[in-house]
């Protein structure tokens, strides 16, 4: 299972703006993505990893080239299938993104719910344990407004991870955090990537963290200028 | 109220958590909500008192047919009808009777005030042809200058007709005669008139020294037994000339008159716009609340969108803010609308009436008003694009 890569891009190039406006960002990126790793993607503002990670999860229309992300072809895919294929995603956004009229446990709750209505009482009850891991099983009912930012943020976490993703997308997933609350995110992460195969693609800038990638790709000016495996 | 929700939408009610998050928008959002509801009851309140005022005199009398002048669009407007016609329409096959009835409008003044009275003159004899309630009235009007006055008459204390018999008549002035009223009636008060008063057609001509038996303002007839009024209705418009004379069945002159009172009478008409400036009113103000909650959360959708919600998701979040809107907005705006109602009503006498017919059906508009405003609104959600959260 882990030879076969969660993530393929082939030939990416990607522009934003039309006309004379119109400006390359990426450059025939060219990537595999084991499954169940821990993959950095690093490189000065204005490289491209955000447009990288973007486009590896389908967040983002394909241009040109190709990516395979969980063996669903991107380029041209129908919008039905990059929903379904999002639902198989987890993200974690920098600036965490929560919903300020939902409760912690509201928020989490809507990482399982976009997957069917199922068994509510099964959802809280996952939804109250990944609070608990990521240290909030006090502050459950609390609505992000009442949370600090390194809480919010561990809220964010444990929405990406309710659902069990098959990979995860984290921009700077630790920047709001403590040293201790960085590390045991990322350890979360690791260790999902061990038991369960989560894939984890992770823009990041914490240098406190590298020593725990599998790979650490460098970008600059879109392309790929650094790719360094553990 | 979030868990009654979240079993009724079977998901968590995120529309409404979003709404009830800013109480103090929610409040402002409701408040125009029931404003727009207040300004729609209002003109249907009045629009519905012009309907019920318009028809209410009909209901004094019961015929199956009415023969009128062709510019007649109403029970009392246009040019009289020459009696002639009634002996034609006798001589019909399927006609068993029929009466003329005489319409004015005279002054009731006393010291204090002057109420207009719309005045009905009828045969006292023609008994068939009045409401069953009149009938045993009738005979009493055989009496010159006497009369029956509704005692719902706008302006007038409602003791002034408290004891009212034959033998303690009430005398008024009117037109320079005395009307010894022996009896009352319920009419209520019109846009023009302020009651009415029941005559014999003899003290008619009293009263309207102008009028002349030979051109009553309308011809009132009855059908056989058995027989249709739709069949004896083609058969009079056969033989009268039909640039001249009118014949409808007794039902579609009402409607008619109603219909032209509504539709195209000034009065009608600005009430009627004014409902539709209603709804407008309230379909901008929820767009606007919608279209602003909608742009208020763009980041949180993306967000969803990025977790894999679908387009449904989302107009389910817009569609369930605005039924939220107008169930909690029409409550406020429907109890308002009754005191209103009843204000209304004791200051201009005119049976502005909240009928359940009306409030179902304004709650459905507020629904289908408010749905719109929610579909408009949806367009903003294009602008939630989970790639700009990153």
């Amino acid at each position: 299972m882990r030879n076969v890569p969660a993530i393929t891009a082939e030939g990416l190039n990607h522009w934003f703006g039309t006309g004379e406006a119109r400006k390359q960002a990426v450059f025939d990126v060219n990537l595999e993505i084991e499954r169940g790793s821990l993959t950095i993607l690093m490189g000065p503002s204005g490289s491209g990893k955000t447009t990288v990670l973007t486009l590896l999860g389908c967040l983002r229309d394909v241009q040109e080239g190709s990516v395979e992300l969980l063996d669903t072809e991107l380029n041209g895919a129908p919008e039905p299938l990059l929903v379904a294929t999002r639902r198989r995603l987890g993200f974690i956004f920098q600036a965490h993104n929560l919903h300020e009229s939902l409760s912690a446990e509201q928020n989490v709750l809507m990482g399982l719910q976009v997957h069917g209505k199922g068994d509510a009482h099964k959802q809280l009850e996952a939804s109250r344990h990944v609070l608990g891991l990521v240290g909030l099983g006090d502050r459950m009912n609390y609505l992000p407004a009442n949370l600090s930012g390194g809480q919010k943020q561990r809220v964010a976490v444990a929405r990406a991870l309710v659902s069990n993703p098959e990979v995860v997308f984290a921009d700077e997933p630790t920047a709001a955090l403590d040293k201790e609350s960085g590390m045991t995110v990322v350890q979360m992460l690791k260790a999902l990537g061990k038991t369960r195969g989560t894939t984890t693609v992770m823009v990041t800038h914490d240098n406190r963290i590298l020593d725990m990638a599998d790979r650490i790709i460098v970008l600059e000016e879109g392309r790929i200028v650094s790719d360094t495996r553990k | 109220m979030t868990r009654l929700l979240t079993r009724l939408f079977g998901r968590m009610p995120i529309g409404w958590l979003q709404l009830s998050h800013s109480r103090a928008r929610l409040f402002a959002a409701l408040a125009g909500v029931a404003f727009a509801n207040i300004l729609v009851f209002v003109q249907l309140g009045i629009l519905g008192a012009l309907n019920s005022s318009t028809v209410a005199p009909y209901a004094l009398f019961d015929a199956d047919i009415m023969i009128s002048s062709v510019d007649a669009n109403t029970l009392t407007d246009g040019s009289n009808v020459a009696r002639q016609r009634m002996f034609q329409a006798l001589g019909i096959a399927g006609v068993a009777s029929a009466t003329p009835l005489m319409i004015g409008a005279l002054d009731w003044e006393d010291d204090k005030s002057s109420s207009s009275l719309q005045t009905f003159g009828v045969d006292p004899n023609a008994q068939r042809f009045v409401a069953p309630t009149l009938r045993s009235e009738l005979s009493i009007l055989q009496l010159a200058d006497t009369g029956l006055i509704d005692r719902l008459t706008r302006g007038v204390p409602p003791e002034v007709f408290e004891g009212i018999t034959r033998d303690t008549p009430l005398s008024i002035e009117a037109n320079g005669r005395t009307v010894n009223v022996t009896g009352t009636l319920a009419v209520g008060a019109g846009f023009s008139e302020d009651g009415t008063l029941f005559v014999s057609d003899q003290t008619f001509l009293r009263l309207f020294g102008a009028r002349s038996l030979g051109a009553p303002n309308h011809i009132l007839v009855k059908v056989e037994d058995g027989v249709s009024p739709d069949v004896v209705v083609d058969r009079l418009r056969a033989v009268f000339p039909n640039d001249v004379v009118k014949v409808n069945t007794f039902e579609d002159a009402a409607s008619a008159d109603r219909r032209y009172q509504t539709t195209e009478r000034p009065t009608g008409i600005i009430f009627g716009f004014g409902v539709l400036i209603g709804v407008l009113v309230g379909v901008v103000i929820v767009y606007q609340v919608l279209a602003t909650d909608v742009a208020d959360h763009l980041k949180e959708y993306a967000t969803f969108k990025a977790m894999g919600y679908d387009q449904p998701f989302f107009l389910g979040i817009v569609f369930e803010e605005a039924i939220v809107l107008a169930v909690f907005g029409f409550i406020p705006g429907l109890l308002c609308s009754i005191a209103i109602y009843l204000g209304l009503s004791a200051a201009t006498g005119l049976p502005v009436e909240m009928s359940v017919a009306q409030a179902i059906s304004v709650f459905f508009g507020t629904l289908a008003a408010c749905s719109l405003s929610g579909a408009i609104a949806t367009r903003r959600l294009a602008g939630a694009d989970p790639a700009d959260l990153f």
